[in-house]
């Protein structure tokens, strides 16, 4: 990095002493403000980068209720209110961290940072467990077994879907066919976004992990004190961010219409 | 030269508001099945919605942050996103009623 | 480096360290905006080159030139590639980059390592891009619009997505860079109401790249996912529906038309006051309609969709909020012009293009007022009058902008004064080449051509208009490589500039140039509003010899 040679004497001596200052900043109160708004101004793209998906999914849910209320109940509830419940679990001991941070605590520090990263993997193997489930019910709109007709994945195994759906009152084998091809297609879009939207979560929470990897090492090098633990705090508002958005995807996505079940 | 006064939450706190997110959820999971008509969906998004400010407020430290500007940047972002929302589906629901 | 300590030369950015590695691995703001400068420079080189094969196409009706299809990609690609890889990193990423953090008193921008990051970032997203091209290109018109692109386009779609989606991390990060960096960095007495308006312009335009460029990046995602997995989410014959792909897309790209013209509001908000010798009139409605733009400006993007099959009230309402964008616009212009009433102008290079710009920015700009009207959309929709509309606002007023910025910062940034005499020739060709080339595209447009026809045999009496226009293009081609040749000349043989040629106010002339590494030896401290002409003495006339 050029900053190595700072040009001004004064400054350069300074900064010696204070090994986190980087040479542009006046001071560390000034570093610390522009680091953490810099992350809240990029969680404030992400709202926009979920957004789209979001804006597609509420656009069809509206559309297409009852297809997409059927799908939905093929979602495993319990296992995704657990996750949830994983990953609420993890946002606790990111806070936690922070706050053993701001208190001098380098060993409990370390520790909720090997938790959170422990519930963050649980979280993406919770996930990638459902999404095995998928394939077996033919579930995924990649493959040409793509099936919510018949077979394992049929929509109308999930009591009350037959008569969501309609299926029970269509007697015309003509119509009926018809009506199960416009099921096929439209459950189609209700998969594609509910792939992309908890993918999408996916490789945040992928992305985080990795993250927390490096912050948890700094921890225990001891890298951050009372005074500066910024990096531990801008990814906590990282981490948080991701839950955030589960916390909305699972009601979205789990909980269109459970009705009766 | 460190001279910010850093907000420390109690941990108690930080154990309440997770313990009020876990109830949420399982809450949430259950209201789904009671039939509310058409407030089962309204009742999902508002719980959601509760458990988002409480992270956002207590974990993600919004409530006491001394950065004034962070409150804004939430807003804003929000109301972006609101106005995507809103102006997409006033074509669709002006269409489709149509 | 004390090894080289000569005591005559003094120290700046360019020649405080040496070699390609001091230039790969700089975190200095102004260096990384001269490496954005090389490269937006290959890239409009590579859109100019699709550009002139369009127009040598279209010199004679017969469809003779290109294959349909090729000609397809050509203005698929001259599109895309000016759009994503010239126009909307161009003024930011080099002039803002190099003066935001000097105009307000900064060492460097907030997080320099990020800033060299985007730069990289951009280097990705233009690699792929050209891969892209050189692997048989893409004809999907620069929106991508399905299903078209997600289905039956057999061209690389999923190459030119993903380029164009990697080059918006670029441009989220330098929008992130200096909306932090103009929060935290201002110099003491740098308060809000005595920054440049090139930084308000500019931070309007960030805050449209940070809330409106992840959208785009989303739906592009969302297209290559539809290629790639057979995900079905804007596709009919999967129950989908592509008008909300166009929901999405313009949802960003009507805000891009922002985010190329912003800037360069920037750069003449800069100019006029300079060389009228005054203060700019109405500074606060200056700075505040900047603002006005950045938010209206997201509320208008269905007027690209009147014939796309949106609902009619829909419509009648995003007419409407159309109407209502063009009054901040309407706001610069009538403050720019009252900034030169009475003043004592001068015209040199800079003030030339500002004050081209202004002319063909309002033209571009009341076009865009007709096309905003629900009937007269409906005419002229998919012809070249909305061809010559876009044109004039994004290089009747964009690149022209970002000629008048370079010509008035080269000195700042190398040192050298540019040939004056050579300066005002190439404007007034620039001038004179594009208006040739694009209006006689509003009467085209007018007559019913439609955009993106290679052949127009069955109407050969649009073949004048259209050689007029073709002509033009040869015109404007040497209006942009004469500075190119100039300025490059000038690198070497230039007049030493001296601080503040133009005897400008901002603190970006209150250092050496070239500037110091860090721009100011001391932090300073600003004790006046911006503008403060009354209280600078004229420059020395500018001799038109040299």
């Amino acid at each position: 990095m050029s900053d190595s040679h700072a040009m001004e004497t004064p400054l350069a001596v300074e900064h010696e002493a204070r090994p986190e200052l980087r040479h542009h900043f006046a001071d560390e109160q000034q570093q610390r403000n522009a680091a953490s708004l810099g992350m809240w101004w990029f969680l404030g793209t992400e709202i926009m980068f979920f957004g789209g998906m979001f804006c597609g999914y509420l656009v069809y849910r509206r559309m297409y209720f009852t297809e997409f209320a059927a799908a939905s109940r093929t979602l495993n509830l319990p296992i995704g209110a657990f996750n949830t419940v994983v990953l609420l679990c993890s946002s606790l001991t990111v806070a936690m961290a922070v706050r053993f941070a701001q208190l001098g605590n380098r060993k409990m520090q370390v520790r909720m940072l090997l938790l959170t990263l422990v519930f963050g993997l649980a979280f993406l193997g919770i996930k990638g467990k459902e999404w095995g489930d998928k394939y077996k019910e033919h579930h995924i709109p990649t493959f040409n077994h793509y099936n919510v007709i018949s077979g394992e994945g049929a929509l109308t195994n999930v009591k009350g879907n037959a008569e969501l759906l309609g299926l029970d009152k269509i007697t015309d084998p003509v119509k009926r066919q018809q009506r199960e091809a416009e099921i096929q297609q439209r459950t189609k879009i209700f998969y594609s976004l509910y792939f992309a939207l908890t993918g999408m979560h996916a490789i945040h929470m992928i992305i985080g992990v990795g993250i927390f990897i490096v912050i948890t090492w700094m921890a225990h090098k001891g890298r951050f004190t009372p005074e500066y633990h910024t990096p531990l705090e801008i990814a906590g508002l990282y981490w948080h961010f991701v839950d955030i958005v589960w916390i909305y995807l699972f009601p979205l996505l789990y909980l269109i219409d459970r009705r009766g079940a | 030269m460190a001279n910010h006064s850093e907000h420390v939450a109690s941990a108690r706190l930080y154990w309440l508001i997770w313990l009020a997110l876990i109830i949420c959820t399982v809450l949430t999971a259950y209201v789904a099945t009671v039939d509310l008509g058409k407030f089962n969906t309204v009742v999902a998004l508002g719980i959601a919605t509760f458990k988002a400010t409480l992270v956002a407020l207590i974990f993600m430290n919004v409530k006491h942050t001394s950065e004034k500007m962070t409150k804004a940047i939430l807003i804003s972002a929000v109301a972006w996103l609101l106005l995507l929302l809103f102006l997409s589906l006033a074509d669709y629901s002006s269409r489709l009623a149509g | 480096m004390a090894t080289v300590a000569v005591p005559v030369e003094q120290k700046n950015y360019l020649n405080a360290e040496y070699g390609i590695r001091s230039w790969l691995f700089t975190t200095d703001h102004k260096r990384i905006a001269l490496l954005y400068l090389v490269s937006i420079t290959a890239m409009f080189f590579v859109g100019g080159f699709f550009a002139l094969l369009i127009r040598l196409e279209l010199l004679t009706p017969a469809g003779d030139l290109l294959l349909a299809d090729t000609y397809n990609k050509m203005f698929s690609m001259h599109g895309q590639v000016m759009v994503f890889f010239f126009l909307i990193p161009s003024i930011p990423a080099v002039l803002g980059n190099f003066l935001i953090p000097m105009m307000i008193g900064a060492k460097d921008l907030a997080f320099p390592r990020i800033n060299l990051l985007s730069w990289y970032i951009y280097i990705v997203a233009a690699g792929l891009y050209l891969w892209c091209i050189f692997s048989g290109g893409v004809d999907t018109g620069w929106t991508f619009y399905t299903p078209y692109s997600s289905l039956f386009s057999n061209t690389h779609v999923i190459e030119a997505g993903l380029a164009i989606f990697i080059a918006g991390f670029s441009s989220i990060l330098t929008g992130l860079n200096f909306v932090v960096t103009v929060h935290r960095m201002r110099a003491p007495g740098m308060t809000w109401g005595r920054l440049p308006l090139f930084v308000w312009s500019h931070y309007a335009t960030s805050i449209i790249m940070l809330l409106g460029t992840p959208v785009i990046a989303i739906t592009l995602v969302l297209v290559v996912l539809e290629r790639t997995l057979n995900l079905g989410i804007f596709d009919p014959s999967r129950g989908g529906d592509p008008v909300l792909f166009q929901h999405l897309f313009w949802f960003y790209s009507h805000p891009a038309v922002y985010i190329m013209i912003l800037p360069s509001m920037a750069v003449v908000s800069e100019i006029i006051p300079c060389f009228s010798r005054k203060r700019v009139f109405g500074y606060t409605f200056v700075a505040m309609s900047s603002i006005g733009i950045a938010v209206i400006g997201f509320l208008v993007w269905a007027h690209h969709m009147f014939v796309a099959g949106i609902s009619l009230y829909s419509a009648l309402v995003f007419s409407f909020l159309t109407f209502l964008v063009a009054v901040p616009s309407a706001i610069k212009v009538f403050n720019w012009t009252a900034t030169m009433y009475k003043g004592s102008l001068s015209f040199s290079t800079p003030m030339l293009y500002a004050i081209g710009f202004i002319g063909l920015f309002t033209i571009g700009g009341l076009t865009g007022v007709f096309l905003a009207t629900l009937g007269v959309d409906v005419h002229v929709h998919d012809t070249y009058f909305v061809i010559a509309h876009f044109h004039y606002v994004m290089v009747g007023g964009a690149v022209l902008g970002f000629l008048g910025g370079m010509h008035f910062w080269w000195p700042k940034i190398t040192g050298r004064l540019y040939p004056e005499g050579w300066g005002r020739l190439a404007a007034v060709i620039v001038f004179i080449g594009f208006n040739l080339t694009f209006f006689p595209q509003f009467i085209l447009g007018y007559l019913g051509m439609p955009r993106r026809y290679w052949d127009y045999s069955h109407m050969p009496e649009w073949q004048g208009l259209n050689v007029l226009s073709t002509a033009g293009a040869s015109i404007l081609a040497v209006g942009y490589l004469l500075p190119m040749v100039y300025m490059l000349w000038s690198l070497r043989y230039g007049k030493i500039a001296g601080d503040n040629p133009w005897q400008a106010t901002g603190l970006e002339w209150k250092t050496p140039s070239p500037p110091p590494t860090f721009n100011f030896d001391e932090t300073p401290i600003v004790t006046e509003e911006a503008y403060e002409y009354d209280k600078m003495p004229l420059p020395e006339e500018v001799s038109l010899e040299r």
